[in-house]
């Protein structure tokens, strides 16, 4: 029997065959921590004594949870990490302003298909999305794993995704991912790696395979994985690296198969409190004002979300009484629809442009809900209170929707807006 | 070696993620005993007060959903609770448990368990007692090296062993 791409990835460091359900002790690639789970992590590490990091080469350090600086313990804890990094000789630092960990390591090619990387963030599975695997793990791990080099890892068992016929416009990378989530169900994946195949995935621009890897953590997967098809390799080449294909073998093991049919596809949305309470935006009941439209985070804050956003919002203005944050995922998205003219767009339509930061992810210094408030956002998470007050309504939907929808003041289709 | 954990019972529901457990605008926090203080703050402010030394959460599916902070699970412990069941746990939170020495266990059939009974769990029998029913319930053990973690007292213990070793 043949291999899956992620039984690929350990057979590939360990140089012989694995299994699901095997137990491995393996040195990752490269290992990631951040502002918000990094204290914990040098906290524990030093309390094993005065140590050394196993390969300062192997370890990123970014700041973007807290950022720029937002109260006085965040910016202490950015010092911290800045001094730890200096004497453990910790050179792959993105400091406050740079943008969100998980688009830093995919834009500037730290992670490279064929990897181990493991970040104490439970979005690291985004890096997937570059045909590697990539998984969470929490602070005290971490700093184990920086002593010793090692992660131990059970070979998961995969649900493969096949993808059919082409993503149509207004509809993105987000939408595929929760229409999964409302066949799987939060903890539907739960230890499980998601695989993505079938022609459909050639419709997917890297951007669409990020939001989507990203989300399948809500399904509760361990790591999610693309192939490193002719879209991977064209990503990589505008980088300068030639990489080379890899794809699951013909008679590799799934537990399950899921088909999902992109040509119809819509724009989808998830109600609160859940990820998986998902409807169709042109199916909804009722309609859903908001006081909030935000474009922002890891799961939908790329220069391609920002493009699209800025189709919608031209010659448009964002409904009075609606506030729009618009915060670019990193310095190099927010440079680009600077030279492009987006930003302008967005300013002129009466939106807010912020710095690159998880921002208003999960209330970190902006985009703030009180208890009676709504917002849209395209991030990941509409958990109770993520946002800020208990109350507040969170709505997840891909950036086109989240566009639409603020020009509205409602949750609309952006397909009539494009 | 036997592990036996007595303790009541306090009861959650399904998808409890972590920033229910412990509200994002304290992951900056690092002290155990301060996040502690609060645990559950924003869903049950009442816990808090309750929850005496060697108490049990029972709770539904997916608890731990969301965010990697280990945070959650260490606020859980050091507030006093010596083990967490669920029908089920997201991957993430499940690991920091263990590695931070605060027992989690997979029961299919939690929701059996009601508030404030009394049980006791015996790690590697894979069972539990519960005094109140009169009932016992078998769980599967963790892999190995998860029983080794945890019984070394969590994974900096551990790794403390492993580079004893080493040199
Ligand atoms: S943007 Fe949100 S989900 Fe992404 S890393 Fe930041 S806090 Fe986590």
């Amino acid at each position: 029997m043949g291999l899956n791409l992620t039984q690929k990835m350990f057979a590939n460091k360990l140089e012989h065959d694995v299994w699901p359900g095997e137990i491995y002790y393996l040195e990752p690639d490269l290992v990631m921590t951040h502002d918000h789970q990094g204290p914990m992590t040098i906290r524990e590490f030093e309390s094993m004594g005065d140590i050394k990091v196993w390969n300062p080469a192997k370890i990123i350090f970014v700041m973007d949870h807290r950022t720029p600086s937002q109260t006085l313990t965040s910016v202490e804890n950015h010092q911290k990490l800045r001094k730890f990094a200096k004497k453990h000789d910790i050179t792959r630092f993105y400091d406050v302003g740079e943008g969100i960990c998980h688009d830093l390591v995919a834009e500037h090619a730290d992670v490279k298909p064929g990897m181990i990387f493991i970040a104490t963030d439970s979005h690291t599975v985004t890096a997937g999305a570059l045909g590697l695997f990539a998984t969470g793990i929490g602070s005290s791990e971490m700093a184990s794993l920086f002593a010793t080099g090692k992660v131990w890892l059970k070979v998961p068992e995969t649900i493969k995704v096949v993808l059919k016929g082409n993503l149509q416009k207004g509809v993105m990378g987000k939408d595929v991912a929760l229409y999964l989530l409302k066949i799987l169900k939060t903890g539907g994946a739960d230890y499980k790696a998601m695989e993505f195949g079938g022609d459909g995935i050639a419709s997917l621009d890297m951007a669409d395979r990020m939001s989507l890897c990203n989300m399948c953590l809500e399904m509760g997967a361990k790591n999610a994985i693309f192939p490193v098809d002719e879209v991977t390799v064209q990503f990589y080449r505008e980088k300068g690296l030639e990489i080379t294909p890899l794809f699951p073998d013909g008679d590799a093991p799934y537990e399950r198969v899921i088909e999902v049919d992109l040509d119809r596809l819509e724009p989808l949305v998830a109600l609160p409190f859940s990820p998986d309470n998902v409807f169709a935006v042109s199916q909804l009941d009722k309609e859903y004002p908001l006081n909030q439209s935000i474009i922002g985070t890891c799961t939908g804050a790329r220069y391609e979300d920002l493009k699209i956003a800025a189709e919608i919002l031209k010659g448009r203005t964002v409904h009075k009484g609606t506030r729009m944050l618009i915060v670019p995922a990193t310095r190099a998205a927010w440079l680009r629809a600077a030279r492009e003219g987006l930003l302008e767009i967005f300013v002129s339509a009466g939106a807010m442009v912020n710095v690159p930061c998880c921002g208003p992810c999960g209330a970190y210094g902006m985009g703030v809900l009180a208890e009676d408030e709504s917002s849209i956002t395209t991030g990941s998470r509409n958990f109770v209170a993520r946002m800020g007050a208990p109350g507040a309504l969170i709505y997840l939907s891909n950036s086109a929707t989240a566009a639409a929808s603020a020009v509205a003041g409602k949750i609309v289709d952006p397909r009539n807006y494009l | 070696m036997t592990t036996e954990i007595k303790g009541k019972v306090f009861c959650f529901g399904d998808d409890i993620d972590t920033g229910q457990i412990i509200p994002g605008s304290y992951v900056v926090l690092t002290d155990p005993y301060e996040l502690a203080s609060h645990v559950f703050e924003d869903v049950a402010p009442e816990f808090r007060s309750q929850v005496e030394q060697g108490d049990i959460i029972v709770a539904g599916k997916n608890f731990g959903t969301g965010s990697s902070r280990e945070h959650a699970p260490k606020a859980i412990k050091y507030a006093g609770i010596s083990a967490v069941i669920a029908k089920s746990f997201s991957r993430i939170f499940y690991r920091n448990a263990i590695n931070i020495g605060l027992l989690a266990i997979v029961l299919p059939e939690a929701d059996k368990i009601s508030k404030a009974d009394r049980l006791t769990i015996l790690l590697e029998q894979g069972k539990i007692r519960n005094h109140t029913k009169g009932e016992e319930y078998n769980f599967a053990l963790p892999p190995q090296i998860m029983l080794d973690i945890f019984n070394a007292g969590g994974i900096i213990p551990y790794t403390l062993n492993v580079l004893k070793t080493r040199c």
